[in-house]
């Protein structure tokens, strides 16, 4: 409604979607951009489906509505369909491949949709799909699929790639600088 | 100062750097946990910080902190609130000498909260001022300014942001940290201060006295502002302002709410203004009660006709959708979209190696036909194990099990409380049961710290807020001196010695304490606690699914097989209750 670039990061609690919030928050400081977000915390995060919303260029409420969302960042392929419903028309859904099978489903013998059946029900919603796994293990740890999918979202994000990796530099721990600019870069080379 | 990517409560926190806070106390609650997290961990100002062991007890901190003079702040979640609301009701009557806020973070859609009450109820009950801030940054001003606020007209100032302001990122520019100091002087005035019948008759009429110049100074001080640009009006307050904001048609008017009391006669000069007004606000009908109040010939709409929710949390459709309703906007504005339906639920978890999930599964096998009132905290969350049958709020395990007990019901009752929610307001419920002669057994989950809300310290940790070292309490001894004779200590990981504990328990009368102790696994990790992790034998699995039935997320099924994933924290409960030994610690045959 405001013109502000809405993203919603899903996936499952403890997979950083906190910090890739932060990055993309210090990111759009580094443009002058006024940014809003919204975030779990709380009872949710333990294992739970989480969500986060960040609107660039937001100057208003935090949440993005319902067939809404610019892009969708999905660290969870389950989480992508869950909250597929959020996307604009003509917006883009960018998703890890993998999918960790809630607990439940194993104690009660429930359905749950393989990868095809999921890619099947997004089809047509703009979806890009990343090893988020094999990338962030390439990069160095596993901790780093968050960044990674930061990575292959650039494209499609509004800032630059500069503001971006700089944001980076400041929201990780020193340490693992180096770490998280290498999968942020295998990221964004998974779809060029 | 630079501008800065900040969460509410770290904004909130901030301005009360800013506006020269000397005291700061709170009880945990999710939303409000980050500001006193903050505060005791920031390094930019000196005052004394506590967590207190409930919020009653940090509110009398804070309000006798106020009293001697200094700017004191208390904290909580609404429901905490309910604990503190025997001192906030007569507060208003004593009033303060320096500042006094008191933080209650409402959570609409109840996030992480068992109601969606209203705060702002409170605050009109109490007759003190109320702020809601309508976006981040405006929190981060009117924090700094309640201390103000609350010392110009002598009363607590209820602050009241909800889950999407404490929980919610901004750009801000924070203020500069203030440097004035105060040191608490108190000065004896009983009139005041003893509230007896004589004193409290005159303080009332004081506090009465103080509503209308406080009603017309929140207007003045532009909490509470209008403009007119047409014939037809919205009235917004709280975050559901900036949905607003975002939305407004040309030529609609707008007044926003962000204080009360509500000056009617202002209110009513600017409802008067139009032939139509949409109340948009979030749980309770406060704006709207007021604006019907003093209507006359203007049509209202609002919740009370069905335009909006009473319960929940809106976003920009929901507010839009009612716009469409109030016949403000075309219809569809927004898209219609459903979710895809039928997919497996992703609840929150007890996490792999939680000394909790063990405790339960070892009720559940001794106590299998009991009754479970359980409480607030982490372990509720062992609903999904079936072995949590009631709960309520903080500390009513032990009383609602008691109340069962005394009810005839003839089913062993066991209840299960963590170790900071009993030390909050379990205690009372433990000294009633053993006076009374219940019949009961009390499972003590005891982590060592107040964890679902951040792993907060208590009494129990050792530790106070601000890192000092502190001798941890005995809640053995608090038990015992209860009168409780039968006090048992087991290690949560320990299968075989939960059992026989339950067992002896459940053969014994009165009430039986079973202290299950385990620190936090979260907690564990950050110390750099690691254990060997456990594997699962493909050959000697008989795909039974006693190990899945357990519920922790380290163990997946597959092609008829258990497998562990990197989840596994090597707690060693799967491998006891395996009935083939085909759960191995990594590296052993």
């Amino acid at each position: 409604m405001t013109g502000s670039y809405d993203i919603l990061i899903v996936g499952v609690g403890g997979q950083g979607t906190i910090l890739a919030s932060n990055i993309l928050g210090e990111a759009c400081l580094l443009e002058g951009k006024s940014v809003r977000g919204a975030e779990t915390h709380g009872m949710a995060q333990r294992g739970g489906s989480v969500e986060t919303h960040i609107r660039i260029g937001g100057k208003y409420g935090p949440l993005i509505s319902p067939g809404t969302a610019d892009l969708i960042i999905s660290f969870d392929l389950l989480e992508a369909l869950r909250y597929s419903h959020f996307l604009k028309e003509g917006g883009t859904i960018i998703t890890n491949t993998e999918t960790i099978i809630p607990t439940s489903v194993f104690q009660h013998d429930a359905d749950v949709p393989g990868t095809d059946d999921i890619l099947n029900l997004l089809s047509g919603r703009g979806v890009l799909t990343v090893d988020a796994a094999a990338l962030a293990l390439e990069a160095g740890t596993i901790l780093t699929q968050n960044v990674v999918m930061l990575g292959a979202a650039s494209h499609r994000i509004p800032l630059a790639v500069e503001s971006l990796k700089e944001a980076v530099r400041r929201s990780v721990p020193p340490k693992t600088v180096d770490t998280n600019l290498k999968a942020f870069d295998l990221g964004r080379t998974a779809l060029e | 100062m630079a501008t800065r990517y900040m969460l509410g409560n770290e904004v909130i926190a901030h301005a009360c750097c800013e506006a020269n806070i000397d005291f700061a106390s709170g009880y945990p609650g999710t939303p409000s946990s980050e500001v006193i997290d903050i505060l005791r961990t920031q390094d930019v100002r000196d005052f004394y910080v506590e967590w207190s062991v409930n919020e009653k007890v940090a509110l009398e901190n804070a309000l006798a902190a106020a009293w001697t003079g200094i700017r004191s702040l208390a904290t909580m979640k609404h429901v905490g609130l309910n604990v503190a609301a025997d001192p906030l009701m007569t507060s208003a009557y004593t009033g303060v000498t320096g500042g006094l806020v008191i933080l209650s973070a409402d959570d609409p859609y109840a996030h992480s909260s068992q109601n969606e009450q209203d705060s702002r109820r409170y605050a009109l009950f109490a007759k003190i001022p109320c702020l809601d801030p309508a976006t981040v940054r405006e929190a981060g001003t009117m924090m700094t300014e309640a201390f103000d606020l609350s010392e110009e007209f002598g009363l607590p100032v209820l602050f009241r942001p909800t889950t999407r302001i404490c929980h919610s990122k901004s750009d801000v520019e924070p203020g500069e940290v203030g440097t004035d100091h105060r040191t608490g002087h108190f000065e004896r005035n009983p009139q005041q201060y003893v509230v007896i019948p004589a004193h409290t008759r005159v303080l009332h009429k004081k506090l009465n006295e103080k509503q209308a110049p406080l009603a017309h100074a929140l207007v003045e001080k532009g909490y509470n502002t209008a403009g007119v640009k047409g014939t037809i009006g919205i009235v917004a307050g709280g975050i559901a302002a900036s949905y607003v904001e975002e939305l407004l048609p040309e030529g609609v008017s707008f007044a926003k709410i962000g204080a009360y009391p509500i000056d009617l006669e202002w209110l009513a000069a600017f409802v008067g203004q139009h032939e139509v007004i949409l109340v948009v606000e979030e749980l309770s009908p406060v704006i709207e009660e007021a604006v019907r109040m003093v209507a006359t010939d203007t049509v209202i709409h609002g919740k009370m006709d069905g335009c909006l929710p009473y319960e929940g949390e809106l976003d920009p459709a929901s507010v839009a959708s009612a716009m469409e309703r109030a016949g403000f906007i075309p219809a569809r504005t927004f898209p219609q979209v459903t979710p895809v339906p039928d997919i497996p639920r992703r609840p929150p978890i007890l996490c792999a190696g939680c000394g909790h999930r063990s405790v339960f599964y070892a009720i559940k096998r001794v106590f299998k036909d009991g009754i479970y009132p359980s409480d607030i905290g982490c372990y509720t969350l062992g609903i999904q194990l079936g072995v949590v049958d009631t709960t309520i709020c903080m500390g009513a395990s032990i009383t609602v099990g008691s109340g069962i007990v005394q009810s005839g019901e003839e089913r062993d009752v066991v209840c299960t409380i963590g170790d900071s929610t009993f030390l909050h307001t379990g205690v009372q419920g433990l000294l009633n049961a053993v006076y009374n002669g219940a019949n009961m057994t009390v499972v003590i989950l005891d982590n060592r710290i107040t964890a679902m809300t951040g792993h907060q310290p208590n009494p129990n940790t050792g530790a106070t807020a601000t890192g000092v070292e502190t001798p941890p309490v005995s809640l053995e001894a608090i038990c015992r001196s209860c009168g409780v004779t039968y006090v048992e200590k087991v290690s949560s990981y320990d299968l075989t010695q939960c059992l026989e504990a339950l067992k002896t328990a459940k053969a014994r009368k009165g009430v039986k304490v079973i202290i299950a102790y385990q620190p936090c696994v979260i907690n564990e990790r950050r110390a750099g606690i690691r254990r060997k992790t456990f594997t699962v034998d493909p050959d000697a699995c008989t795909g039974c699914k006693a190990c899945v039935r357990f519920g922790c997320p380290a163990i997946e099924f597959h092609d008829d097989k258990a497998s562990i994933n990197a989840l596994c924290s090597g707690c060693s409960v799967c491998a006891q209750i395996c009935p083939t030994g085909a759960i191995r610690m990594e590296g052993k045959r």
